[in-house]
């Protein structure tokens, strides 16, 4: 799952960058414009650095989080399948959070230092996790549209330049497909089912249909910022292009349902071939970004909880002579 | 005043809803040490270097490599070894590894006698 909307922090600019050397920064370059990949020990520009860190770091915390709202049903899914498929795949999601903070650690953060970040509201994760899960049919949607949104990014990013985060999306997205059936799979069922089922999974959407498209982010196609992520391969495609493709490809897997968008806006300009779409309310995006969404606190309270009772174990199994090594790769 | 979530596990958990951005802080290297994880699909495929686990020791490194590394497909064997074991080489020296056209005679393609044996064939035939 996760991960998209690369949200750009103007703290970052406020920090002094010393200059890089130009001569490695030109040799830096032309490695990536060669298409080879960038790997742990290699010179790398401050910068980049920085940004992959910040990037994969909130790609972990997503995936970590993301499992919350999906979990809220384990207890009570309809039959052992639908148990048994969504305890594999909420399993998935955490697993997917151990690829990726092993990545970003490799770049010198340690893992205590993010997970710090993420429960002192430092760090941030994808807005579509501070929504609840309301019913069954919240699930379906998640599992269904949230982990498409979360593919075509993740399947994008795949090809990037820094060799770790590429071999940990390799196999996070190899999972994901599975993710994706069981989400319409679930999705689906309910539209196919009765009265009330359809009308389920029809409030699910309208409710998911604003946090959707906030997913990818706003819109950054004019920033100069972008422009020097793109060229690094660190982001692969803007916001507004994954958005696109993510509609192209899902917005007739609802329709052919009988569902209904909440956005009478919604339509593909022929001429550009470009899908438009009403003003999803990006004040709210910010608000729920900065911490004020309706689950924020419930998410950060659980997550903060799990590591206060697992200290305990940790600090039982912890030998005090052995140290730790910045992973290889 | 109690978290109310929709999730019963969250609770059970009966959680405090006030100031969740307090700073709890974990302690460095609590999450423990670094495995470098090796995944052998079938009897007979190499051992490849699939990713790392965090673990206290060998043992549990090995348990999280199997839940991390085998939930999917085939696996039918597994190795971890702590990430301090591993003696590595620096990409900066990967120079060390070009060969040049010098190198042929470690090279199949290096020893080539069948024009002898042609040559030799058609002479033998001359007499």
């Amino acid at each position: 799952m996760y991960g998209g909307g690369y949200i750009h922090n103007d703290d970052a600019r406020k920090e002094p960058m010393q200059q890089d050397d130009p001569v490695m920064l030109a040799e830096f370059e032309a490695r990536i414009a060669r298409g080879e990949k960038i790997e742990p020990r290699d010179w790398m520009p401050q910068a980049y650095r920085k940004q992959l860190v910040r990037m994969i770091e909130q790609h972990a915390h997503s995936e970590i989080i993301g499992a919350l709202p999906e979990g809220t049903w384990i207890t009570r899914a309809p039959g052992f399948r639908r148990k048994l498929a969504l305890m594999a795949k909420v399993q998935d999601e955490v697993g997917h959070a151990q690829l990726l903070y092993s990545a970003a650690e490799t770049l010198g953060k340690s893992r205590e230092d993010m997970i710090n970040d993420l429960i002192n509201g430092k760090s941030k994760y994808s807005n579509v996790f501070n929504y609840p899960a309301k019913t069954w049919a919240d699930v379906a949607v998640i599992g269904f549209l949230i982990d498409a949104a979360a593919i075509v990014n993740q399947v994008a990013n795949s090809k990037g330049s820094y060799g770790p985060y590429c071999r940990a999306l390799e196999r996070i997205c190899y999972e994901e497909s599975f993710h994706l059936k069981q989400g319409h799979s679930v999705f689906v069922y309910l539209a196919t089912g009765t009265p009330v089922q359809r009308q389920m999974v029809q409030e699910a959407l309208n409710r998911w249909w604003k946090p959707i498209m906030h997913f990818f982010g706003p819109s950054d196609t004019m920033s100069q910022h972008t422009e020097q992520l793109m060229r690094w391969k660190v982001k692969m495609a803007t916001n507004d292009d994954m958005r696109q493709q993510f509609l192209t490809m899902y917005v007739p897997k609802i329709l052919e349902l009988g569902l209904t968008i909440p956005d009478q806006e919604l339509k593909k300009n022929p001429e550009t071939g470009k899908w438009q779409f009403g003003d999803p309310d990006w004040n709210e995006f910010f608000e729920v970004i900065k911490g004020n969404g309706p689950c924020n606190s419930e998410r950060i309270a659980v997550r903060k909880a799990a590591e206060r009772n697992g200290a305990w174990v940790r600090a039982a199994l912890r030998k005090a002579d052995e140290h730790y090594t910045i992973p290889l790769a | 005043m109690k978290i109310q979530s929709l999730d019963p596990r969250v609770n059970r958990l009966a959680l405090d809803a006030a100031n969740p951005y307090e700073n709890e802080v974990l302690q460095k290297e609590e999450h423990f040490q670094t495995y470098q994880v090796f995944h052998q699909k079938k009897r007979g495929d190499k051992h490849v270097c699939v990713g790392i686990v965090h673990a206290p020791s060998d043992e549990m490194a090995l348990v999280f490599a199997k839940e991390q590394y085998a939930r999917r497909g085939e696996t039918t064997n597994l190795w971890v070894v702590n990430t301090k074991n591993v003696l590595a080489m620096d990409y900066d020296d990967a120079d060390v590894f070009s060969t040049t056209s010098e190198k042929l005679y470690r090279d199949p393609a290096g020893f080539k006698v069948n024009d002898k044996i042609e040559a030799y064939k058609k002479s033998r035939i001359d007499v």
